[in-house]
């Protein structure tokens, strides 16, 4: 993409929101469409504020940000690892490919009870609930890279006589970084979704809980301004992460 | 000019750089039924600092011959020896490739390319860089040392492909249809500095073509194969010394052998077009 481009692409997506704002705004201002469907957006702001400075947005994110770290970090290891070993290997390829694929297409909140069961209502079911989710992506993705290796790299690399070694460091490693990266990208978001999501449906504590309990409590400002907090995070997280993304891609 | 039909016996002046002794190939067939034959008792021998031409049908076995010259591929039959040796895998120290398609890694610059191809030898060391550039001088590609083969046209590409494979210093070269993607001109300059650097260094090259011209105008001999399973048809001798200018293509001598070499294989190609027709209508219901 071009400067130029970028920057066309850029203002889209401001001219975007900022007509969403406004219509939101127009609506509630102007109408008489009940807050507890719509708050008014000055009223969500304070909220936010408030929610800021009171502290109880920081102690919420003490709960849910680590448990998105440890659900995303065991979902890579484990990830990485089975995707690593099954795509070595084209026999285990076919075998298991399709029955990983066949899991992911499972939706595991149905099994969401179960991890409550097993792990309790604190953050450590959250933590299995968002890694199962995130695994899946990141396995598959892994196994992609590493059997998509064109095959006349690896016939390039033997003749030029690589040993195992350095067929790894220099041909399967190189040629599946992309195909990872982007598996992992999924998996985070995958894994930030799950995490959030289960704290809404059963836990103590966190951003995810904290919406559940404004909405029960028919506080509809007060969701609306946690929401609005896990839709600025998801935002900047994106960015950064493209961002990253971009700068390991060569062209 | 001779056709030898003896299966290739070299002259004795020169020590044989390759035997290729009674090797046959076959490969699965599709679903694992009827095994197809590719290569059917093939046995030739290359003297050192040789330039041999393989020419013939598409399919009829010719990557596939220089994939067992160069230990890539276990032969079903038969044995190839290098020098002293009984190929059983690949020879990295002794034999080059140069791949029909463009081997550079697209996650390396070209530079960086070259070391990889030393590194993977077992080339270490400070001289890695001197040479890679030497090489890339010798293709006129010293520009683009820091280019990733992406930004690089498919002409330039193969030109660094050719330089990768001589920059490791092989005795022998094994080339398959290195210039297939490269414009008349371009090949023809290319094909001059090949011979020039044949003349200079006496490695020995065996080089896949389906130009008639490039084999004529390069090789010493020139190895006619069959339509699949591929054997050795004929094998043609050009008595002309290396290096050779291009006043060479103008020589009555040339277009000589040229046509003999085109009359080899008219037979050839009708039968592989003919093939390739029935197995066409035979799949049609
Ligand atoms: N790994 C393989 N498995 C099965 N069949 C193969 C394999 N490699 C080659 N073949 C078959 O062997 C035959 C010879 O292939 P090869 O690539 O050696 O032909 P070629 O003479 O180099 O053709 P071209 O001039 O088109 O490059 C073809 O029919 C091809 O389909
Ligand atoms: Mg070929």
């Amino acid at each position: 993409m071009s400067g130029r481009e970028r920057l066309g692409a850029l203002s889209m997506q401001t001219a975007f929101l900022a007509v969403l704002f406004s219509v939101w705004y127009v609506v509630t201002e102007g109408s008489q469409i009940t807050s507890l469907f719509l708050p008014r957006l000055p009223r969500v702001w304070s909220e936010m504020v408030g929610l800021a400075a009171s502290g109880r947005l920081y102690a919420a994110a003490l709960v849910t940000i680590p448990t998105i770290a440890k659900a995303f970090a065991i979902a890579a290891i484990f990830g990485i690892a089975v995707g690593f070993l099954v795509g070595r290997s084209e026999r285990l390829v076919r075998l298991l490919e399709p029955v990983l694929s066949g899991m992911f297409a499972i939706p595991i909140t149905l099994f969401f009870p179960l991890f409550i069961l097993f792990f309790g209502i604190g953050p450590d079911s959250k933590v299995a609930y968002g890694a199962a989710y995130g695994f899946f992506p990141i396995a598959l993705n892994t196994i992609a890279g590493f059997s998509n290796v064109d095959a006349h790299f690896l016939r390039a690399a033997k003749a030029m006589g690589a040993s195992r070694y350095q067929l790894f460091r220099h041909v399967y490693l190189p040629a599946a970084m992309p195909v990872v990266l982007t598996g992992l990208r999924i998996g985070f978001f995958i894994s930030f979704a799950a995490v959030l999501g289960g704290e809404t449906i059963s836990s103590a504590a966190g951003i995810g809980r904290a919406i559940a309990l404004s909405g029960e409590l028919m506080e509809t400002a007060r969701m609306f301004a946690w929401i609005g907090f896990v839709v600025l995070a998801t935002m900047i997280l994106n960015i950064v992460v493209l961002a990253a993304e971009s700068r390991t891609r060569r062209d | 000019m001779t056709v030898d039909m003896r299966n290739g016996a070299a002259q004795p002046t020169q020590a044989v750089a390759i035997a290729i002794d009674r090797v046959s190939q076959r490969f699965p067939g599709r679903s694992g039924t009827n095994p197809m034959l590719a290569l059917d008792d093939v046995s030739l021998e290359i003297r050192r600092g040789e330039f041999v031409c393989l020419i013939g049908p598409s399919g009829c076995g010719k990557s596939t011959l220089l994939n067992i010259v160069g230990g890539l591929i276990a032969p079903s039959a038969g044995s190839v020896r290098i020098g002293r040796n009984t190929v059983n895998g690949a020879r990295p120290r002794e034999i080059a490739f140069v791949f029909q398609e463009s081997t550079l890694f697209p996650w390396y610059t070209v530079l960086e390319n070259f070391r990889i191809a030393l590194k993977f030898q077992g080339v270490e060391g400070g001289g890695w860089r001197d040479r890679a550039m030497a090489a890339l001088r010798a293709v006129g590609m010293e520009n683009f040392a820091e280019h990733y083969p992406s930004q690089l046209s498919v002409g330039m590409k193969q030109r660094i492909n050719l330089a990768r494979g001589l920059c490791v210093e092989t005795d022998i070269i094994l080339m398959d249809e290195p210039f297939a993607a490269l414009d008349e001109q371009t090949r023809m300059v290319l094909g001059e500095d090949l011979s020039v650097l044949l003349a200079r260094t006496g490695r020995t090259i065996v080089f896949v073509t389906h130009s008639l011209a490039e084999a004529v105008f390069l090789a010493g001999r020139i190895v006619v194969m069959t339509a699949r399973p591929g054997r050795v048809k004929a094998i043609i001798d050009v008595p002309a010394p290396h290096p050779r200018s291009p006043d060479f293509m103008l020589a009555p001598q040339f277009s000589t052998i040229r046509n003999d070499l085109f009359a080899l294989l008219r037979d050839e190609i009708r039968q592989t077009v003919a093939a390739m027709r029935e197995a066409r209508d035979g799949a049609r219901p």
